[in-house]
């Protein structure tokens, strides 16, 4: 294999060998700027420029055209590499959960059902083990979601090479994460089930549902009512907690799966006006036309999933990028995977391309489509003029395995290091086996 | 006050009724005191000019039946009624002998179910709760006898008897042992007198029923239970010392002589409970579960004789076409097909006996059984399934079964043949005494009379005539229209003159006395009259009008039962693939443009320019042909993965409980996958028997099996085992210093029972565990470890070295790269993951580099899934192996080809594209490691299972399939009542859930019905 770790680094870091991720120390400003040329570059709107270049400087992106000759900035040549902008996850719980079997470093869920308040920004670990390896495979911004209730609190955006979660917030409290009660009809003794047998609350789970999906209406009704209000004699907290909501300043992010929670959540959109993303979406092929008609986009939450049914198409998680792209809806791939550490998003994209969608839409679906879904879609998510360059240089196809190799990623023009534990374990191990 | 019984026809029948009023019996019991005068009765009675069915076989028409003291003295159509007996006229009507059910917990409690048994997260039970000198097991209670739990209960011996029953089986519902069942008649006697044989039969389930006891928690248990039990009472005969008195045992020996009768209740557990049976010298009668003509020809391979319930699935409501989406097509199927089962066994020529067991509603067994006889049983089976078949296999047929001088007077008095859906059963008589069912239509009233009434204002007469329904007309000069009713005694005429408001009625209400009827009346205007009524002329009897019936429109029963299945199974082909790129996996590497050649399921050649005659040939151009993709570690195709209740479970084998209608097996061929080795789960140290299958789509268990390959076991260090997930956890080991003394004893204690065993030392108990793990010691079995740090790693490879063998696979083995030369030095091979970690403590240093390091230093190496859904990217995952450590391509393909073979030893028939090996081959569309690579085409032994143009014929069957039923479904709700409506209404059609084991390691991306083995026993729970 090629392993071509090319010379540009700028004066700011330097590659040493085997450091603790303690000393990956996160990059500081863009202070020269940098032109990337004779590459082919995947814009992320679908563009591909051929023998491209791209020029960057103080974080932004300047120039995207056809290689040409440029004058005051350092420029690298990389020719038969491709370059794509950073990749985005759309639904993340890095930074909030270290290890999930261990209790005392999981900060996902809060007690409490309404928790419009909750920021999961606040909790975001800069330092998690898992970021540095995201990186790595092409991961550059991810929007951090709290879990738990029914309002879980409020997502941010942030961008992953940061000393610190104000560093590192890229759009903060940028949606409100509703998870939808599920009204899958359920069956059996004990009025449906819990892990290991947990009792259910007798009588009808989905008139249960349907009850606590109410309750979150009226909570948004009066919620506007104090919107609406000129000044306050108390402040609510959870109230102004969604007044984002009612400026578009937010999105009403609905984590649901089949037709009838999305038909409720398209319902949210009309009563309310908000800017409504379905996550999860795994049903969201059977009402594509519904949800284009409505504006309402989709995070399919974790594309390498099996099938809902076993009467189902074998393939449909993996076509179902194809036929969302196929109405005219506006929709993000993610990787939710809890074993991987959600590091292999780009090969969702890539089985979505091998199903039915152009390499290019499914690049799209994991840059910029993620970019407008979250919010961020005017700085970043593709590689053009006054965007935050975010940027990869990959040595082949970033959403196949065999070619998806880094060589250097720069995130809003600082070039990130690429070491993460992985690789530092892997170097210490060579050590010890004296593998070259 | 006397309470007078209404009671019908016949004089010598209404004295009957008065009897029963007085609650006197014509059995009397000796040992009992009388309080009041003796009242001794004969119970001697004739029953002439009947048409009796004397069994199914045998109709007299006009015959006599003669019964005295409880019992049958004669049946024939020569037979003059004696002249001191009771004589009941029955012309026109028939008498069958009364059903027997063997399938039945009649006047035994169920024991109520305390939520217990294993839960991952909760302490462990891990000896038996009942105290006293029985056995370890809760669940194996061989010394329950039922005849010692009966109470005779007269509400629902009534409910049995109002259905055509006499005699029952019973026994208590509850255990893998259930101890015997006795058998009784529904007589509303006491006990004593109602007992017929105190042991019939002893009981067996593959169900742990209430045992609070956590071993076994999973059907693979269950079997080990039922095996080494059978073991351990052979042993017992032997009066061992060490074990004193074990009165389970004791009882399970003194059962054995007795029918032995196992609950399976499904068509697999058939085959699961006959194949123990098999072992053990035993031929279980089997209680099924109603799905078994699903696979009847291994059903009549069982050579068992069933028992087989009619309750039939609610049919699902279609009106939601967003909730009926979540209906599965084999629910949707077996809901129309489940009345054909008793019509299956009969067409198959298999012995079976009919059950009330299992209805919702007994009031539905009628129906249900008339569905099944319009779906294909005859009536003559039928009769046959309730009443001689039973007391044959119960061996009361000297008793029962049958209308014969000297057995029990049990018979059913009915107004025509038994199954026609007009029928009425008038009488139900057990041990010689009466029951009345339905008795009012036992005289027809229907016909023509001369009423004449006496008025204030004279007299007035009608010519009236009684109709079907309760309709009388009444004609004197107008015709009136009225109502009557007639309830066997009673009568009531009424009739109205004029129209709304005022309309006026006249009601009359009498007795009947035969064919003269006198009462009394009131007309219109309040006066009072009195009247008889003279019968002028009887109607003639329609004969039963026969529905015409539709011909039966059904779906057809497919392999597997369930979507992708077919009517036919793929079969064997001579195939040509031509001009592939051909990833070997041998030493010849990647051969560009290249033919295979498949003949009787082997690769008969590769080369250039090869031809065939009769092949099918497959154009490979621009594609890539790779050996069958073999996953090292798999949990798909069984019914049970972790028998997590202790920490030992070397006797549970997953061999005992796969489940070949798994989707993922189809899935899974989708994603190129052949052969998968199925794991026990890492609940435990030493887990379960493991089972190499090979993906054949539409097979039965026994097809899965990969034939003649070593056997494996699963062992499992760490977290789980220690049950970290617990707060609670009380079973030992609780650190890994423990798991490893695990290892230690369980060997130690197995290389002792070895030593004994050779030595013959008397009174050795056979022990499955320790069987296992003697064989790992002698090299026959090996062992596939769950492992992920360093220092267990080591400490398990030094307990096999003091042992004297190797550990074969290290699986998971994260950590592997850490200790990659020990693990050389020792020689294990390692199945691990591409990318996994940081999902739990034990894996916060994995890194995907692991397979490439332990390649480097020597190791094979491979990749497994342990996941349904990654599976299907098993050459993806592998083709991580190339950006994570930078092994060369072909290299990738081996740890998912050629790499698990060798550590499964099939190297010399799987895993790679040679001459004289299994056609297992997967057509790719792609470079088989890339992410854009779609397996087109997939072989097992030279049968195309799994097709991407087929794929979608059998994508457009499915919905053709679907939108048919869903079709039927709603016509049956539009017409209720008519043929094919289903007895049990309509419920709101529950998601169809796929139950999908794991090994409770990590998480899942199943989708949104996916589901536990443990959350579908809570689903199923009644």
């Amino acid at each position: 294999m090629k392993r071509i770790f090319f010379t540009i680094l700028l004066g700011s870091w330097v590659v040493t060998n085997v450091s603790a991720q303690e000393t990956v120390y996160p990059a500081s400003a863009q202070n020269e700027t940098i032109a990337l040329t004779n590459a082919t570059v995947h814009v992320g709107n679908g563009q591909v420029i051929e023998n491209g270049m791209v020029v960057f400087s103080k974080g932004k992106i300047t120039e995207v055209k056809p290689t040409a000759a440029v004058s005051g900035a350092k420029v690298v040549d990389c020719k038969g590499k491709h370059i794509y902008p950073g990749l985005i996850l759309s639904q993340s719980n890095v930074g909030l959960v270290e290890v999930g079997s261990v209790r005392a470093t999981v900060d996902e869920n809060e007690l409490g059902e309404l928790n419009p308040n909750i920021r999961s920004l606040v909790a975001y670990n800069t330092d998690s083990k898992v970021t540095n390896t995201l990186r790595n495979n092409g991961i550059l911004l991810a929007n951090i979601v709290p879990g738990g209730g029914v309002l879980s609190g409020s997502s941010s955006v942030v961008q992953l090479d940061a000393w610190n979660w104000e560093d590192a917030a890229y759009l903060p409290d940028n949606a409100i994460q509703f998870r939808m009660p599920s009204l899958m009809l359920r069956g059996g003794g004990r009025g449906g089930f819990g892990r290991f047998g947990a009792q259910q609350p007798a009588g009808d789970p989905i008139k249960r549902a349907l009850d606590q999906i109410e309750s979150v209406k009226v909570f948004f009704r009066e919620a506007k009512a104090y919107y609406e209000e000129a000044s306050h004699e108390e402040t609510n907290t959870k109230y102004e907690a969604v007044k984002g909501l009612f400026t578009k300043k937010q999105k009403l992010f609905v984590h649901c799966n089949i037709v009838k929670e999305m038909l409720v959540a398209i319902d949210f959109a009309r009563e309310f006006g908000f800017d409504v993303v379905i996550v999860g979406g795994s049903e969201s092929f059977q009402i594509a036309d519904l949800l284009k008609q409505n504006n309402i986009a989709v995070i399919l939450e974790q594309m390498h999933s099996l099938p809902t049914m076993v009467d189902d198409d074998v393939d449909q998680p993996y076509k179902t990028p194809a036929a969302l792209q196929k109405a005219g809806v506006l929709f993000a791939i993610n990787d939710d995977d809890g074993n991987t550490r959600q590091r292999n998003l780009a090969f969702n994209a890539g089985t979505a391309a091998a199903y039915g969608l152009s390499k290019e839409e499914a690049l799209a679906a994991v840059s910029l489509n993620a970019a407008k879904i979250l919010g961020v879609g005017d700085k970043t998510g593709s590689i053009e003029a006054g965007k935050d360059a975010n940027i990869l240089v990959c040595d082949g196809d970033l959403l196949d395995m065999r070619s998806n190799l880094i060589l250097n990623a720069f995130i809003q023009g600082r070039e990130i290091n690429l070491t993460d534990k992985h690789k530092q374990l892997y170097e210490r191990y060579k050590y010890k086996y004296g593998l070259k | 006050m006397r309470k007078r019984r209404l009671s019908p026809p016949g004089r010598a029948l209404s004295l009957m009724g008065l009897l029963l009023a007085l609650k006197v019996s014509t059995l009397a019991q000796s040992t009992f005191p009388v309080n009041g005068v003796a009242d001794p009765k004969n119970g001697y009675y004739a029953f002439t000019n009947a048409t009796i069915v004397k069994d199914a076989q045998t109709t007299l028409s006009n015959a006599t039946l003669v019964i005295r003291d409880g019992k049958i003295v004669s049946v024939g159509a020569n037979i003059a009624a004696p002249k001191d007996a009771v004589v009941v006229d029955c012309k026109g009507k028939f008498i069958y002998p009364s059903f027997i059910d063997a399938y039945s917990d009649y006047g035994i409690t169920a024991p109520t179910r305390t939520f217990g048994g294993f839960n991952f997260n909760q302490p462990a039970q891990i000896t038996s709760n009942q105290k006293g000198a029985f056995g370890w097991n809760q669940a194996i209670r061989a010394d329950v006898e039922g005849a010692k739990l009966f109470n005779a209960d007269e509400a629902k011996a009534k409910t049995l008897r109002d259905i055509g029953f006499g005699t029952v089986l019973t026994h208590q519902k509850d255990g893998i042992a259930r101890g015997t069942g006795a058998v009784v008649t529904l007589a509303n006697e006491k006990e004593n007198l109602v007992l017929l044989k105190e042991k019939a039969s002893a009981h067996y389930s593959l169900n742990k029923g209430v045992s609070t006891q956590s071993y076994p928690s999973s059907m693979m248990g269950v079997i080990a239970l039922l095996r080494q039990s059978y073991i351990d009472a052979a042993w017992y005969k032997s009066n061992p010392a060490k074990e004193g008195t074990n009165l389970t045992l004791k009882a399970w020996n003194d059962n054995q002589s007795l029918p032995q009768i196992l609950e399976a209740n499904d068509k697999w557990n058939v085959l699961r409970a006959d194949r123990v049976g098999d072992e053990f010298g035993v031929q279980y009668i089997i209680k099924a579960g109603g799905n078994e003509y699903q696979r009847i020809k291994e059903m009549a391979e069982t050579k068992a004789a069933f028992i087989l319930p009619l309750n039939y699935p609610t049919a699902m409501d279609v009106e939601d076409p967003n909730d009926i989406r979540f209906t599965g097509l084999d629910d949707m199927k077996h809901w129309e097909l489940a009345p054909t089962n008793a019509g299956a066994f009969e067409k198959a020529n298999i012995t079976f006996c009919l059950t009330t067991s299992d209805l919702a509603n007994v009031g539905d067994f009628f129906a249900n059984l008339r569905k099944a006889i319009e779906y294909g049983l005859s009536e003559t089976k039928a009769l046959e399934a309730l009443t001689k078949t039973p007391a044959t296999l119960l061996g009361i047929a000297d008793k029962t079964g049958s209308l014969d001088a000297g057995k029990l007077a049990n018979f059913l008095v009915t107004s025509g043949p038994i199954f026609q859906e007009k029928t009425v059963v008038f009488q139900n008589w057990v041990q010689g005494r009466k029951y009345g069912v339905k008795e009012d239509g036992w005289n027809d009233v229907k016909g023509t009379y001369k009423l004449a009434a006496n008025t204030a204002t004279g007299a007035k007469s009608w010519a009236v005539e009684l109709k079907d329904g309760g309709v009388a007309s009444f004609v004197a000069g107008d015709t009136l229209t009225g109502k009557y009713t007639y309830d066997g005694k009673l009568v009531k005429l009424s009739f109205t003159e004029g129209r709304g408001p005022r309309a006026t009625e006249t009601v009359m209400s009498g007795v009947a006395s035969g064919d003269v009827w006198n009462g009394a009346g009131r007309d219109g205007a309040g006066n009072k009259f009195t009247w008889t009524a003279t019968l002028e002329k009887a109607a003639v009897a329609k004969a039963d009008s026969v529905r015409p019936r539709q011909p039966l429109q059904l779906g057809k029963v497919t392999f597997p039962f369930l979507a992708y299945g077919t009517e036919e199974v793929a079969k064997q082909e001579t195939i040509l693939i031509k001009n592939a790129t051909v990833w070997t996996s041998e030493k010849d590497g990647k051969l560009e443009g290249t033919d295979v050649l498949v003949i009787g399921g082997k690769i008969n050649k590769i080369g250039k320019n090869l031809s065939a005659a009769g092949a099918k040939v497959i154009d490979g151009t621009g594609k890539h042909l790779t050996a069958g993709i073999i996953d090292e570690h798999s949990h798909i195709a069984a019914a049970s993965i972790n028998e997590g209740a202790q920490s030992v479970t070397s006797e549970v084998r997953i061999s005992d409980n796969l489940n070949p209608e798994d989707i993922n097996i189809y899935r899974q061929l989708s994603g190129g996958v052949t052969t998968s080795h199925i794991l026990h789960g890492s609940a435990n140290t030493i887990g379960g028997q493991t089972q190499l299958i090979k993906l054949r789509w539409g097979g039965s268990d026994e097809d899965l099996k990969f034939k003649g390959s070593d056997p494996f076991i699963k062992f499992a260090l760490g977290e789980n085992v220690k049950r970290s997930s617990s707060s609670a956890n009380n079973r030992f080991p609780d650190s890994r210093m423990g798991v490893e003394q695990v290892l230690n004893d369980a060997f130690q204690r197995a290389k002792d029972y070895e030593a004994a065993l050779k030595a013959k030392k008397p009174g050795v108990r056979r022990d499955l565990e320790l069987d296992a793990l003697v064989e790992i010691m002698n090299k026959k079995r090996f062992i596939t470890m769950h492992s992920y740090v360093q220092s267990e790693i080591t400490a398990a490879l030094r307990v096999a070295e003091k042992f004297g063998f190797r550990i074969n696979t290290l699986t998971h083995i994260l950590e592997g790269y850490k200790v990659a030369d020990k693990m050389k030095a020792h020689g294990v091979n390692a199945s691990t993951f591409s990318d996994w970690w940081q999902y739990k403590m034990e894996v916060v240093d994995a890194i995907p580099y692991n397979a490439a390091i332990m390649t480097r230093v020597g190791l094979n190496v491979a990749i497994n899934s342990d996941d349904a859904e990654m599976a299907r990217r098993l050459n993806q995952e592998a083709g991580k192996i190339v950006k994570y450590g930078g092994v060369s391509e072909e290299e990738a393909l081996k740890m998912v080809t050629i790499n698990p073979a060798k550590m499964l030893h099939v190297d010399d028939k799987v895993g790679s594209i040679k001459v004289g090996k299994d056609a297992d081959l997967v057509l790719w569309s792609n470079n088989p490691l890339s992410i854009y690579a779609v397996a087109e085409k997939t072989i097992v032994d030279g049968t195309l299972y799994f097709d991407r143009e087929k794929d979608k014929e059998l994508r457009a069957a499915i919905q053709a399939e679907r939108t048919r039923l869903i079709s039927k479904l709603a016509a049956a709700k539009r017409t209720p009542g008519a043929g094919g409506a289903p007895a049990g209404g309509f419920g709101r059609p529950r998601p169809r859930y796929e139950v999908i084991q794991a090994c409770m390691d990590h998480l899942h991306s199943h989708g949104l019905l996916a589901i536990t083995e443990e959350e579908a026993e809570l689903l199923n729970e009644k």
